[in-house]
Order: C-alpha cells, then sequence, then structure tokens
C-alpha cells in the first residue's frame, strides 16, 4: 500500500533520515518506534509531502507520489494527523470538521455529499468517543480536555476517509485509560480495512495493535520485524537502553 | 475598602449562538435587528442631511475608505495575509476603469464592473507568487508592488506617464455617485460577514489560523488565499474604479501609500476582525482628517498623534467597544 525506497532527508549537517526502506501491505498496521530525535516524525513528513527528500521514493498503491504537495497526498487517501496538534480554537468541535469536509475528497463521496453536514460532522465525532448526547461536541475547541483534542484530530483524519491513516504520536499526553478507549476505536477502522501507521512512543499499547514495527535511531532503520522479534533485538535493546521495551 | 472590578454579563437573550435565533416577541426581534438596520438607515439618510457639496464629498471619501478598509480586514484578520499593498489593487482598478473609459470611450456602467473584474484577476495573478511567502515577509512584497508599478508607469509612460489619464467620464449626478457607494458598503459589509460564516469562510479562517492542518485535510490552502485574495483585491479595485470616475482623473497618486496605510488605520481604531468595526474607523478617520486641514502642515502630526493615544485608551477598536456596550451588562462588584 505504502512503499518507501532509500528516503534520505538532511537538515544541514543533520541526517534526519538517511536511506530508510520500509513496507507496509494494506489492511497492515506498521508502528515506528525510536528515541526522540531518530527521525520518526521526518519519515510522516516526508511520506505525506510536507517536506521532500533529498533522494528516495515514496509508493503508493503503486504510484509514485515522491514530493507531491500535501493536499494532493491527503486527496489520494494518504492522511496523516500531527503530533502538536493545533485544532481551530475558535470554532466549536464539531464545525472543526467542516475543512476537512470540504476538501475535492470528502465532497467525492456519495455518503457526504447528501446530508446534513453537521450531523456527518457528529457521526464522526461519535465514532472517535464523544458523546453525541453531550455538549462536548458544541464546545469551542479551546475549551476542549487534551484527550478529545486528540480525537478531535482523529476524526478530522477520518473525514477523508483514509485509505492509510498516519498517527504521529496520538497516545501522547494521553492517560492510561484514555489511551485504553482509543485502542479498540483504532483496532475496529483497522478491521474495516483501514492500512494504519503509527507513530509511537507507547510501546506497549503500540505492539497491542501493530502486525509489524520499524525502529529508528539517529535518522536510521536499526530493525524490522513482528513486535515479538523486535523485543529481542540486541540493537533495539541497546537504542532504548535505560528504558524498558516493554 | 474592598476593591472593585467590573462584572460583564450577557443580556438575557434566549439561544443565542452563532447561527441559530429562537425569536420570543418583537422585543428580541428589535433586540437583533437594531444594529442592523439603524447603520443602514442612517448611510440612507446621510447623503440627504449633509449641508453642502463639500460635505457630501468628504462622505464620499469616508464611504469608499470605509469599503476599502473592510476588503483589507477580511483579507489580514480573517485569513491572515497581512498587505500592505492594498494600493495595488486600488490602483489597478482605478487605471484599468480610466483607461477603458478614456481610451474606448465605455460607458462607466461598464467600467465600473469591467474594473472590478479584471482589477481582482490581475491583481490575483501579480500576489499568486507571494501567497507561498509567510508572514512578514508577504507583507513586506506586497508593500513594494504599489511603488513598483508607479516607477513602472513613470519610467514607460504609459498610462499617461506622470501626468496621467485626464478625460476620464463623471458621475452623471451627485445622487448616483454617493447612492453607488452607499449600496455597495451595505453589500460588502454584510456580504463580507455572511461570507465568513459559510463554509469558505470557516476554511478561509482556518487558513489564518493553522495553515498546514488544512492543507493535511486534503485543501489546496494556496487555491484558497488566491480566492481570498481576488475577493479583496475585487471590492478594493471596486473603489479604484470608483474614485477614477469620481475625480476624472486617473494618475501616480492612486498608487501612492496613503492607499495601503489607511485601511490598516482604519482598522485599528475601528476594531480587528469584525469588518464593520473597519468601516466604523474610517467614518471617525475621514471626518477627522478633514477637521484637521486648518492646522496646514501640522495635521499629520496632530493626527498621528490622536491616532497613537486612540489606540492607547481603546485597544479593542469601537466595534468591541459598542458590542460589549450592546450586549453586555456591566456592572462593579466586591473582587
Amino acid at each position: 500500500m505504502i512503499r518507501v525506497e532509500n528516503l534520505t532527508k538532511r537538515f544541514g549537517g543533520v541526517v534526519a533520515a538517511n536511506n530508510i526502506s520500509f513496507e507496509v501491505k494494506k489492511g497492515e498496521v506498521l508502528g515506528i518506534i525510536g528515541p526522540n530525535g531518530s527521525g520518526k516524525t521526518t519519515v510522516v513528513n516526508l511520506i505525506t509531502g510536507f517536506i521532500k527528500p533529498d533522494s528516495g521514493r515514496v509508493f503508493f498503491a503503486g504510484k509514485d507520489i515522491t514530493a507531491k504537495p500535501p493536499h494532493e497526498i491527503a486527496s489520494l487517501g494518504v492522511v496523516r494527523t500531527f503530533q502538536n496538534v493545533r485544532p481551530f480554537y475558535n470554532l466549536p468541535a464539531y464545525k472543526n470538521l467542516v475543512i476537512p469536509l470540504y476538501s475535492p475528497r470528502a465532497k467525492s463521496f456519495e455518503e457526504f455529499r447528501h446530508g446534513d453536514r453537521d450531523h456527518i460532522a457528529l457521526d464522526l465525532l461519535e465514532e472517535v468517543g464523544f458523546e453525541r448526547d453531550s455538549p462536548i461536541p458544541y464546545k469551542p475547541a479551546s475549551a476542549l480536555p487534551h484527550g478529545y483534542i486528540k480525537r478531535l484530530e482523529l476524526a478530522r483524519a477520518l473525514a477523508l476517509k483514509p485509505e492509510v491513516l498516519i498517527c504521529d504520536e496520538l497516545f501522547s499526553g494521553l492517560s492510561q485509560a484514555e489511551i485504553a478507549s482509543l485502542l479498540p476505536i483504532l483496532e475496529k477502522l483497522n478491521e474495516n480495512g483501514l492500512t494504519l501507521i503509527m507513530v509511537e512512543h507507547r510501546l506497549k499499547e503500540l505492539f497491542e495493535l501493530a502486525d509489524k514495527v520499524v525502529v529508528l535511531e539517529y535518522g536510521e532503520k536499526i530493525a524490522e520485524g513482528k513486535p515479538e522479534e523486535i523485543v529481542e533485538d540486541e540493537k533495539v535493546k541497546e537504542a532504548f537502553l535505560g528504558a524498558e521495551v516493554i | 475598602m474592598s476593591e472593585l472590578r467590573k462584572e460583564r454579563i450577557d443580556r438575557p437573550i434566549k439561544a443565542r449562538t452563532d447561527d441559530i435565533y429562537a425569536l420570543m416577541g418583537y422585543k428580541e426581534i428589535s433586540y437583533l435587528l437594531l444594529p442592523r438596520v439603524l447603520p443602514i438607515a442612517v448611510l440612507l439618510i446621510l447623503p440627504l442631511i449633509v449641508p453642502n457639496l463639500y460635505y457630501l464629498r468628504v462622505l464620499n471619501i469616508a464611504l469608499s475608505f470605509a469599503i476599502l478598509a473592510a476588503s483589507w480586514d477580511f483579507l489580514a484578520n480573517y485569513v491572515g495575509l497581512v498587505s500592505l499593498g492594498h494600493a495595488l489593487f486600488f490602483g489597478i482598478g482605478a487605471y484599468t476603469a480610466g483607461a477603458f473609459s478614456a481610451y474606448f470611450d465605455l460607458p462607466i456602467f461598464v467600467t465600473i464592473p469591467l474594473a472590478t473584474l479584471i482589477g481582482a484577476t490581475i491583481s490575483t495573478a501579480l500576489i499568486y507568487p507571494t501567497l507561498k511567502v509567510r508572514g512578514v515577509y508577504f507583507s513586506l512584497i506586497t508593500l513594494a508592488f504599489p511603488l513598483l508599478l508607479a516607477r513602472l508607469i513613470e519610467a514607460t509612460d504609459i498610462l499617461g506617464g506622470t501626468l496621467g489619464i485626464t478625460d476620464v467620464e463623471g458621475f452623471p449626478n451627485p445622487w448616483v455617485e454617493s447612492y453607488l457607494l452607499i449600496f455597495s458598503l451595505i453589500v460588502v459589509v454584510f456580504g463580507l460577514r455572511r461570507l465568513l460564516g459559510e463554509d469558505l469562510g470557516i476554511v478561509l479562517r482556518a487558513i489564518k489560523d493553522n495553515d498546514l492542518t488544512v492543507e493535511a485535510s486534503g485543501i489546496n490552502v494556496n487555491k484558497y488565499r488566491a480566492i481570498a485574495v481576488f475577493i479583496s483585491s475585487a471590492i478594493a479595485s471596486f473603489v479604484g474604479a470608483y474614485t477614477a470616475h469620481s475625480y476624472m482623473f486617473v494618475g501616480l497618486p492612486y498608487l501612492n501609500l496613503e492607499y495601503s496605510i489607511f485601511p490598516i488605520a482604519a482598522t485599528v481604531v475601528g476594531g480587528m476582525s469584525s469588518i464593520a468595526g473597519a468601516a466604523i474607523g474610517a467614518f471617525i478617520l475621514v471626518p477627522l482628517s478633514e477637521a484637521l486641514r486648518e492646522f496646514g502642515t501640522l495635521r499629520i502630526a496632530i493626527y498621528s498623534l490622536l491616532l497613537m493615544l486612540f489606540i492607547a485608551i481603546r485597544p479593542e477598536g469601537i466595534y468591541m467597544f459598542l458590542w460589549r456596550k450592546y450586549h453586555q451588562i456591566e456592572r462593579w462588584v466586591k473582587a
């Protein structure tokens, strides 16, 4: 579904991504892990067009999408969430979804084209765990607790009906309970055929979900394999030295 | 002695939200209608009560600057494109109308709509390459555009060169001249405010907030920025075309810094991000500037001083001040 070939990106003297290759098949969940500054977000930015690679290619469904503008990549169905979520604070939560629903991709779906847009927005919010009959979906985004802001970001991505969803540290800043309530939502999306790429710090939860894990360190891929293999990998243990892998 | 603080409470109007009104009786209907109907009524009556043609001229200047300021407020405070070169839009509109009128003898009610469209198209085409540049750099580049155009006209002697185009058709009578602007101001202010509440407006406001998230939502941010520039420059070009016909002349002064800076000053005085505030600001600054004429060369100094004082005392702008007084009850309570 997504194939990354020899991606390299330098920022000045720093090699943020060095010759990284991996592939994720349709319906799979790929985890990307690594210590801080290992280039995880750079890889997400490279795939989604927010930064252009110095060399290497990105393929989606066999088509070369390298260095296409971000909105075109999103329009193809490769949709990302942001690590530092900045919703449209002045707008009520459900009105935040006006923006993705206004995109050409969302408008191309029959079920989004008809029917009340506010209802569609509320349906999407309900899907990610907003209580529909509560005042929460109607609150301005600025008044939402952090957990709901993360959910709102997920709903924003889902409004594009993605084929590949790339979550950049979706779980960061969330409590155990909040993560526990998000996991079944992601599992269900995956069961319905959504391909997931999860960039995560929270390894325990990620390993429950992931079919395959790619480990980055200093911009290089140091390991790739099933979660149970990764846990045993010597290089990975070294990279996470001091931190418990699982 | 205990300290006092000001408490503000929203007036108890039922179910007041952004777009839903549950109205209960004529009192509430008039409460909502008054701030809309009153300014329209005043505008419509003004040309009938001004004592002479001089004041009618001042009114027309205030009206045209009000429209110009509204278009600047829209682009800067809602879409986040702080243009320091509104004179470009204004000047292109003026020159287009002037050229069509003087060189092709087209009637006034053809040249103005034509100049509005052509002016917006040329302006958008010129600004488009700079849309990728963000923040203050965008502002600086736009600042240079009108100056560049003026030097170009000066150097190549096209469009009348330094002399300008003089035989531009005038308006048939003062009533048409004033009421055209009054209706335009009403359409622009209410139209823009309506637009900003629609989906397109929400997308434009979101681009100002966080363009990366809008881009990640599958929306071509530059395209929508260009649409916003088109809307704003169409309005400014319209005012330019109007002014060209009003003075029966187009020349280099149309590209003066004044037309770039005044809309900003008016918006600051009137209140940012309200469209109506920008218009109110123009109605304060234009008469003020006229009233200070007797001070001769000191005029600009006094004008600037008053402007600074105003910003220091009422930084929120007049619109927000009036809005608060109208919609909220204030009282002093013990802190």
